[in-house]
């Protein structure tokens, strides 16, 4: 799609809110890479957040006539409340209430690219570029009130989308613009204003979002209903590589309302009018389907040692060297995790329709351009034609079935020109084909002086690929059941500071010596990918774990032990604010089966703080743990939404409770078998804990922090030390499941 | 042709009498509340109101349900005028993604319906046949004692 | 007109007072001196681990803990034919638990279904099994509870129909059908038979649901594991006419004890899904035992196999809300639950179980990978079960139709809601 044509342009209208200044010279300026964001095409002077790659102001806001305002950002709505957050930095900025701002998110023809939302970036990169882009924004306006009014710029005010005039003249936003362009560049310094003098970032903005959810709106992927559109439901591969063999495809065809059956080499999929009958017509074909299997997977009890055999890369994650005290202990130990499914409550779904302009795929995606890139190479067209558009989907939690059902939908929908086809994944299917968050082993061991002191850390970490994310076609599901499929890219690791397998294998902790390695795994025995804080929740569980063995050994309080080998001071404060806010001084009277622990990390050494104490309590007949009193301290450096920031911790806690006491995929020889939520149970509420708070530090004026990720890791090493001090056995491998705590405890 | 009387209204429906409730709220009247999360009753994502009771809209056929008074989450308010347990759940900002919040809402009307004042751990029995995968269980448990308090409250 | 006995009649009036009086002493069980709760550590490691995998074995936990409440803690109601009756506390608490009782006193509930105090135990308690334990097993038992975490939890008072609640009459009940005594092994069987048999008679009490009781709410000997019943579920037949269509072989029996699911029958629901979430603990060696045992029992039936399948009729309610699970290809199914036509219910001479499965469906263990089923009580009207109930027995079994459905329907709303 030529971003100058004129159908191009009337289509862009169309969607465009009226009277919009023209933004089709910032497209033209678009850069259609599908990889994350270019090399920043910017001043010597760096520009802050995205507007490094994307700086012209007019790329992020414009402002129509009426003086509402359009922000644009490449990220998108997770349910983490991104929508809300960028809506209170862009009204900060702006001087202009929030209902009057208009936000569009992720859309190749329409939004910067930032890439994929995820590694609790967004805040860091399109916040920051969003912050400063509305505050350059306002001065532009407000520049030209002054010129306007003849006063000099300092003299106005600039409030609810007006510029104010002492003398009570004032100029809205509307005809201030109407005389502006904003296509210039972002500036490097900008006045952010007096973070104290906030009126909307840093307040608790209820969630703009919420409202429409609880009362029936359209909200998700789900809901779209085009004219003409067309129900799909696609019968996948049982195992990786397995052939079609036979399928009654004219039977299935005869079925009501069924208007077609797509076979293409081995991939399988019914079309139908109503969502139901594709339903009907779906079992049917797949009892129709016969396929032959030759698929290996692991043994699943053995997994961990299978995967420590497999050749690996290595790669030296931190190698410290220093003069210690000699050591008088040493210890230890082995952390095992298993396969983690993100586990969306709504299974994938995608509409797409295919035209001769091209194809259009609405997608939950959380990488449109990356997904655009990867879905032109798997329908063998060129990238100007194919425009992802995000539409809302349930958690994600990661890379979870997105993507591939993207890719259902355009494959189908080129089978079906015209018509907008919706594919809706089934639950098993979600369950079976999503990819995992891969298994994992630590070995570690430490040594300690005469004085309790770590004076030497060795820390080995085993782990595939954290990331398969389709940025190329030959990553997408179906690739490798169509005829002639495109090669797939070797996997990679994600290097530092960010890591994959390694993120959060380099403790904050000080320590005079200390060597980590990342053994990288490139042979995949199941599907992985990218999962909420990638290698960070393992490595924490396994870190923290760990320091606590060492405390003991030590003799010193968990907490104390930190402190005493933390000097970021950040990081200090938040140990101390949640011990402090737990009473962990002030220990409760022993109960049988009741104990406490503590955990901390900062997310990616980059990201948020945070540490939690808890108090559990194990059922000594079932082994049953039952967590009580959780108490989360956070540091998001300046907070945009305090409430926003307590909603994410407290619900990593919980996810992470759900992960660490009960969650692992089940495997045969051959196929997945928790295709459900019977076979993958997860927490239900009798299991949630009796109480969360969540304590902020705040940082005003500090950078964002990303959040979303922050409370996983601690979690886990909380309950494992916790667990520790209620019944005496320390649970190394993941899930520290009933049966695993009843066996420790015996009879 | 089925005739399905849904927050009050009938409604007459053109779909095969075996066809879900979940698929003919959403497909053909256009209600997004319930939602499909599994089709085996294990999620709750679809819960609506059958007769006072929260049920399964994805594993019940409508052919069970002429002469039945459906309630949907459209049901119970608007936005601009949310029914009390909407207004709890806003009230307390209980959602992250969301996707399972209109079933968790019916299956806490449905309780609250049949028993006003309940403790802690009814109410988090009568939840369990509800999954929420972001974790804001703590919020869903707040918003419903606080909708049970404002019951309360508005029968005083 | 005043009532003038004869001589004859004042010998009978006379001789029945007299044999109540005898009765009502010979009733009379002295009280056991209380104890200071024995110390956990005082108790051998080996002896409680003994006991702990009877207990398993017993599935003491099933009744003896309240839905929420500390295992074994009592408070758990058990409707039988006669009322309500409540499990006690357990647990070695002083107060509310068998924390005062010595073993003696422990042993003699066991044996002679009395409490400490000297009050007679009602039969559901099923002391006329546990009688014939080994001493050793008993002590083991003792051990094990003694050394669980003290609980204070007073049960709930019985509701027993009067006379009934009379606990001493309970005496003449055992006077009729209580027999004593060791369990003897049957020297033709092998080593593992007899421990299967022994689990089973004895501290398993499997016959105290599938064996018919009489009208005073005793197990009829004769019709051993004809089949039974617990809280509104039928319990099936072991011998003569075991469930299902197809035949069960060791193997089978074995895992479908442990996790409450065997491919090519279906799963465990109702009462019998507790006793598999115990018997998941059990050694599995005693599990296998029980297995051998209870196969020998079916082996005596005819020898069955699953009829040929046969086609369908369509029906829009099973379409819409059982097919997703239940019809061929499904994932359930292609996880090896079998067609609904090699299951135990739908095949049962009574539509109870078909009707209970599909009103209460099969729970959720926390955290625990297992069957499921949801409940479909208020998606259903008690014609809409009735009717899916017909159809199922018509299109996945080859018996007659079922009489008295709405009637059975009616009942299973009242009853076992658990």
């Amino acid at each position: 799609m030529n971003a100058l044509s004129m159908p191009q342009l009337s289509r862009r209208r169309m969607l465009a809110t009226s009277g919009a200044l023209i933004v089709s010279f910032a497209l033209s300026k678009r850069t259609p890479a599908d990889e994350p964001p270019p090399a920043a095409a910017a001043p010597p002077e760096a520009l802050p957040g995205s507007l490094a790659h994307t700086p012209m102001l007019d790329a992020w806001i414009k402002v129509d006539a009426t003086g509402r305002a359009t922000v644009f950002t490449g990220k998108v709505e997770l349910g983490q409340g991104l929508k809300t957050a960028v809506i209170q930095l862009a009204a900060e900025q702006l001087a202009l209430a929030p209902e009057h701002i208009e936000l569009v998110t992720a859309d190749t023809d329409r939004t910067p690219n930032e890439g994929f939302t995820s590694g609790s970036h967004s805040m860091q990169d399109s916040g920051t570029a969003i912050f400063n882009a509305a505050s350059q924004v306002r001065a532009l306006l407000m520049e030209a009130a002054a010129a306007q009014f003849g006063l000099p710029v300092d003299r106005l005010e600039a409030r609810d989308g007006s510029v104010h005039a002492p003398d009570g003249r004032s100029l809205g936003y509307g005809p201030l613009a109407a005389g502006l362009s904003l296509h210039v560049s972002a500036q490097p310094a900008t006045g952010l204003g007096d973070p104290k003098s906030y009126r909307i970032v840093g307040t608790s903005l209820p969630r703009v979002d919420i409202p429409g959810k609880l009362t029936g709106g359209v909200a998700y992927i789900q809901d779209m209903r085009l004219p003409g559109m067309l129900h799909a439901r696609v019968v996948r591969q049982p195992s990786p590589g397995a052939r079609l063999r036979s399928v009654d495809a004219e039977a299935i065809e005869e079925m009501s309302g069924v208007e077609k059956v797509v076979r293409e080499g081995d991939y399988l999929a019914v079309v139908a009018e109503r969502e139901w009958q594709a339903v009907k017509a779906w079992r049917a074909l797949s009892n129709s389907a016969q396929w032959s299997e030759d698929a290996k997977l692991p043994e699943q009890s053995s997994l961990h040692s299978v995967l420590q055999a497999l050749p690996a890369r290595d790669i030296e994650v931190l190698t410290w060297k220093g003069s210690a005290a000699a050591p008088v202990q040493r210890l230890q130990a082995r952390f095992t995790k298993p396969y983690l499914m993100h586990g969306s409550i709504g299974p994938s779904c995608a509409v797409a329709q295919s035209t001769d302009e091209g194809v259009t795929v609405w997608t939950h995606t959380q990488g449109v351009y990356p997904l655009r890139g990867a879905l032109a190479e798997l329908l063998g067209l060129p990238k100007e034609k194919v425009r992802c558009i995000h539409v809302e989907g349930s958690g994600c939690y990661g890379h979870n079935g997105a993507d591939d059902v993207a890719a259902d939908a355009a494959l189908i929908a080129r089978e079906m020109p015209g018509r907008p086809i919706r594919v809706q994944w089934m639950r098993e299917q979600e369950n079976v084909a999503e990819p995992f968050g891969p298994a994992m082993i630590t070995e570690v061991s430490a040594a300690l002086d005469a004085d309790g002191a770590i004076v030497d850390w060795n820390y080995d970490v085993w782990s595939n690929t954290h990331s398969t994310r389709p940025t190329k076609g030959g990553l997408l599901i179906q690739n490798a059941a169509l005829p002639d499929p495109l090669p797939t890219p070797p996997p990679e690791p994600i290097p530092m500071p960010e890591g994959g397998g390694d993120r959060n294998s380099n403790p904050l902790y000080t320590f005079p010596n200390a060597k980590v390695v990342y053994h990288f795994l490139p042979t995949m025995p199941l599907r992985v990918s990218a999962m909420r804080s990638l290698g960070a929740y393992h490595n924490i569980f396994a870190v923290e774990s760990f320091m606590d063995e060492l405390a003991e050994a030590a003799g010193a309080d968990p907490v104390a032990f930190r402190l005493r080998h933390m000097t970021d001071q950040r990081a200090r404060d938040v140990i101390t604010a949640a011990a402090e806010r737990f009473g962990w001084s002030k220990p409760p009277p022993s109960a049988p089966g009741r104990g406490r622990g503590f955990a901390f990390a900062r997310y990616k050494n980059l990201g948020a703080y945070c540490a939690i104490a808890l108090e559990l309590t194990v059922e000594h007949e079932t082994g049953r743990v039952r967590i009580g009193r959780v108490v989360a301290a956070v540091d998001s450096g300046q907070p945009i939404n305090p409430d926003g920031i307590r909603n994410q911790i407290e619900g990593g806690i919980v996810q992470s409770t759900s992960w660490t006491l009960f969650e692992q995929v089940t495997f045969d020889r051959r196929r997945i078998t928790s295709v459900d939520w019977s076979g993958y149970p997860i927490l239900r509420f009798p299991a949630a804990p009796a109480s969360v708070e969540v304590h902020i530090i705040e940082r005003p004026g500090l950078p964002f922090l990303g959040t979303g990720e922050a409370a996983q890791g601690p979690t886990a090493a909380a309950i494992t030390n916790a667990l520790r001090n209620a019944v005496g056995v320390r649970l190394r491998d993941l899930p520290i499941s009933q049966d695993r705590v009843k066996a420790a405890i015996g009879v | 042709m089925i005739t399905l009387t849904v927050n009050g209204r009938k409604h007459e429906v053109d779909a095969d009498p075996d066809t879900p409730l979940l698929y003919v709220l959403r497909d053909d009247l256009q209600l997004n509340g319930a939602k499909f999360g599994c089709g085996f009753g294990q999620c709750g994502a679809c819960t609506v109101m059958v007769d006072g009771k929260a049920i399964f809209s994805c594993l019940t056929p409508i052919a069970l349900l002429p002469a039945r008074q459906i309630k949907t989450i459209e049901g119970l308010g608007t936005e601009s005028a949310p029914g009390v347990v909407q207004r709890a759940f806003i009230d307390e900002q209980a959602a992250q993604c969301g996707y399972c919040i209109a079933g968790m809402v019916m299956r806490a009307q449905a309780l609250l319906e049949r028993d006003p004042s309940p403790s802690e751990d009814q109410i988090r029995e009568a939840m369990m046949p509800n999954l929420c995968r972001c974790g804001t269980h703590m919020r869903i448990l707040r918003a419903v004692q606080r909708a049970a308090l404002a019951m309360k409250g508005a029968a005083l | 007109m005043t009532f003038r006995p004869g001589l004859t009649g004042s010998i009978v009036v006379g001789g029945i007072l007299a044999i109540g009086v005898v009765c009502v002493a010979l009733a009379w069980k002295p009280s056991i001196e209380p104890v200071t709760p024995p110390q956990a550590a005082s108790f051998d490691a080996d002896r409680v681990a003994r006991g702990a995998a009877l207990a398993a074995v017993g599935d003491c936990a099933v009744c003896h803990t309240a839905k929420s409440g500390q295992p074994f803690a009592g408070g758990r109601p058990l409707s039988t034919p006669f009322g309500v009756i409540y499990a006690t506390n357990i647990t070695p608490d002083a107060e509310t638990g068998i924390g005062a009782w010595s073993e003696e006193a422990f042993a003699r509930s066991m044996r002679e279904g009395v409490n400490r105090t000297g009050q007679y135990l009602y039969p559901a308690f099923p002391y006329p099994h546990f009688t014939h334990a080994t001493d050793q097993d008993v002590e083991a038992l003792y051990a094990f509870l003694m050394t669980r975490t003290p609980v204070s939890a007073k049960s709930p008072p019985n509701s027993i129909v009067f006379p009934l609640n009379i606990r001493r009459l309970v005496a003449g009940w055992n006077l009729l059908f209580l027999r004593t005594g060791e369990w003897r092994p049957d020297p033709s069987q092998s080593a593992e038979w007899n421990r299967g048999a022994y689990l089973v008679e004895t501290i398993g009490h499997c016959g105290a649901c599938h064996t018919p009781l009489n009208a005073l709410g005793a197990e009829e000997g004769s019709r051993a594991f004809a089949g039974g019943e617990a809280e509104g579920w039928d319990a099936p037949a072991l011998r003569a006419t075991p469930p299902g269509p197809g035949p069960w072989s060791v193997e089978t029996l074995t895992n479908y004890l442990r996790t409450g699911f065997a491919p090519g029958h279906g799963a465990a629901a109702g009462p019998m899904r507790g006793v598999t979430d115990e018997l998941a603990r059990a050694p599995v060696e005693d599990v296998r035992a029980i297995a051998v045992y209870i196969a020998s029992l079916m082996s005596k039936s005819p020898s069955r196999t699953a009829p040929a399948g046969r086609a369908i009729a369509y029906d829009a309610v099973y379409e819409g809300a059982c097919a997703g699970c239940h019809a061929p290809g499904s994932s359930l199914r292609q996880l090896g639950a079998p067609s609904l036509a090699a299951s135990a219910v739908v095949n049962a001479p009574s539509p109870r179980d078909a009707i209970q499965t599909i009103l209460r469906g099969i729970p959720w263990r926390e955290g625990r990978a297992g069957p499921f089923m949801p409940g479909f009580a208020d998606e259903l009207s008690d014609q809409q079960v009735a009717h899916l109930v017909g159809y199922l027995r018509a299109n996945f079994s080859h018996s007659p139709a079922w009489p008295d459905v709405e009637k059975e329907i009616r009942r299973a709303r009242e009853q076992g809601g658990s």
